[in-house]
């Protein structure tokens, strides 16, 4: 893979290919890891996982809207000590990354988490500040200039790998927290989480994910994603990983385009485990067309001027 | 197209059946899911209250059946609907039963039975030769035993209860043993407890015949989001409930073993 036009060093990271798994999307297991890696991801990123154990919201806690999907499935996640068990079994048979996203309640649950998960065996953390659904962690961490240095502070300082800090869209002015987490340490940024978003139902008049308030994903987000990439990029320099709604290699591209290094895609593999093989090929072949000889030449090419 | 199947469609309840003390059959109107195939499921909004995948038990002309056990808060909600009363559908979803001919057995536990009437009625103008072994905990448990015994001949159903009130006392497992040592099927389809169906596959297994098995797990999304239901490398919402005995194999390490709890952790089943 060393001379795919695909294949690209992210903050560290080796990627055969610049496509991951987005958080939140299909398992806690290792068989559920390897079939993503099957279809194609160049590396995998967990669900959110906490110092302790959450059971998540009951249901409905997906509501599928016209052009997306809105969730609010609550961080169920097993605790980091039995997660870890998990993380070591899955590096003995994943040959692409393992990025594993973390969740708090303070600073110090994020770092005692994510170091658990770096001594179990993770390439990368991926910080979750930015789930839109949750009380007094994600997004109401991440969107606090305050509290999101905090907790990037205390992580970076605490492990030895690559620190991603997945931020939201739920925010007046994105650039203005991507540049605190850059200068509390974080070596890459995923934009976007969710949009914070909502269903009512007409005839019973009630909300109806049982949490209320949901997470908006799919095609409907893309243009809001779209544009927060363009504006992380105007002001920082560490890699981007773009998110949201990207399900063919054209959405690919225009992240790529608009600044991202590498995309993660999660509701499109709902549908299709091997959407991330589809997209490396037509990113590959779109970029012999135009006569590139990595991918990382058109990082950014929508900003010339 | 599962953007369409997935959105939710609010309908009315047309008419509740009491099948036992403890099972209700509810129909409804739904045009999406009168045409699912037998084994796929639904998922069922009980306004305000929980969500919940159910079997499809019928569907015809555009009405749907399905049948609940009470079995905690949200089918105890459920149970004190009555025609009239306002739910949400979605679905249809996952991969059914496919259809087979020849000489056909099918083997249900508890309200397991449900999909299996479903499928019998597409089966019974195809088939050479239609079999049923059903088992229940108590002879009111026993579902469709009259509906059953209407769509194969009498000899061909054998019913079983654990405390030997109706039919033979013991598990469905027994008799199946004994009936595959002496008759020859072509396909053996079953739904039920999942250590029911460890079983079943075993005995499957032992004669080299195939078995279409449909699981249940714990189920949130219905569309392969969010990993609740996972057995091996496969979503049970969307690689199933259905699967064959190929699959089976891959995931017998955990069949009727362990399931993925609330908070993601493996649990003992």
């Amino acid at each position: 893979m060393e001379n795919s036009p695909l294949s690209t060093t992210l903050a560290g990271l080796q990627l055969s290919n610049p496509t991951m798994l987005a958080s939140g999307i299909t398992g806690y297991s290792a068989e559920s890891f390897l079939r993503v890696a099957k279809g194609g991801a160049g590396a995998i990123v967990t669900k959110s996982v906490s110092t302790q154990p959450r059971i998540g919201y009951a249901n409905p806690i997906v509501v599928q809207a016209e052009a997306g999907l809105l969730n609010a499935v609550g961080l169920p996640n097993p605790g980091i000590d039995i997660f870890a068990e998990e993380i070591k079994y899955t590096k003995t048979l994943l040959h692409v990354p393992l990025i594993v996203s973390i969740f708090g309640y303070s600073a110090e649950e994020y770092t005692i988490a994510a170091k658990k998960a770096v001594d179990a065996g993770a390439d990368a953390i991926e910080l979750n500040v930015s789930c839109p659904h949750v009380k007094q962690t994600g997004a109401e961490i991440g969107q606090s200039p305050q509290l999101l240095s905090e907790v990037v502070q205390q992580v970076k300082a605490a492990i030895d790998r690559t620190l991603i800090v997945k931020l939201s869209p739920n925010v007046t002015d994105i650039g203005v927290l991507a540049q605190i987490a850059v200068e509390a340490g974080a070596d890459a940024l995923t934009a976007v989480n969710t949009l914070r978003a909502l269903a009512i139902d007409p005839e019973t008049q009630l909300p109806i994910l049982s949490n209320i308030k949901g997470g908006l994903s799919g095609s409907a987000v893309k243009p809001v994603a779209l544009r927060c990439v363009y504006d992380i990029a105007e002001v920082v320099d560490v890699p981007i990983i773009g998110c949201g709604g990207i399900s063919n290699w054209q959405d690919t591209v225009e992240f790529f385009l608009a600044g991202a290094s590498a995309v993660q895609i999660g509701t499109a593999v709902v549908n299709d485990m091997e959407v991330f093989c589809a997209i490396t090929k037509g990113v590959d072949t779109y970029l012999r067309k135009k006569h590139y000889e990595s991918v990382k030449e058109i990082v950014g090419r929508a900003h010339r001027k | 197209m599962l953007t369409a199947n997935n959105t939710m469609r609010i309908t009315q309840i047309v008419n509740v059946h009491s099948e036992s003390p403890s099972v209700k059959t509810y129909t409804f109107l739904d045009k999406l899911c009168s045409v699912a195939r037998p084994g796929q499921f639904l998922m069922l909004w009980i306004p305000g209250i929980d969500e919940i995948p159910l079997s499809i038990m019928d569907a015809t002309n555009g009405l749907v059946s399905v049948s609940v056990k009470v079995v905690g808060d949200a089918t105890r909600h459920l149970h004190s609907f009555e025609a009239g009363a306002t739910i949400g559908i979605r679905g249809p979803f996952g991969k059914g039963f496919t259809e087979s001919q020849g000489r056909v057995l099918l083997v249900g536990g508890g309200t397991g039975i449900a999909p299996l009437m479903f499928l019998a009625k597409q089966l019974r103008t195809k088939t050479e030769h239609l079999a049923f072994v059903e088992g229940a905990k108590t002879k009111e448990e026993l579902l469709f035993v009259n509906e059953l015994g209407g769509m194969c001949q009498e000899k061909n159903l054998i019913t079983t209860t654990e405390d030997g009130t109706a039919g033979l006392q013991c598990l469905v497992t027994q008799p199946l043993a004994s009936l595959l040592e002496k008759e020859h099927f072509d396909m053996i389809y079953t739904c039920g407890p999942e250590i029911m169906v460890k079983k079943i596959f075993e005995i499957t297994e032992h004669h080299k015949l195939p078995l279409e098995a449909s699981l249940e797990r714990l189920m949130r999304c219905g569309i392969g989001l969010c990993g609740s239901c996972m057995i091996g490398k496969y979503r049970v919402c969307r690689d199933g409930p259905v699967f064959t005995t190929d699959q089976l194999r891959e995931v017998k390490d955990e069949l009727g073993i362990s399931k993925i709890g609330f908070d993601g952790s493996r649990i003992p089943i």
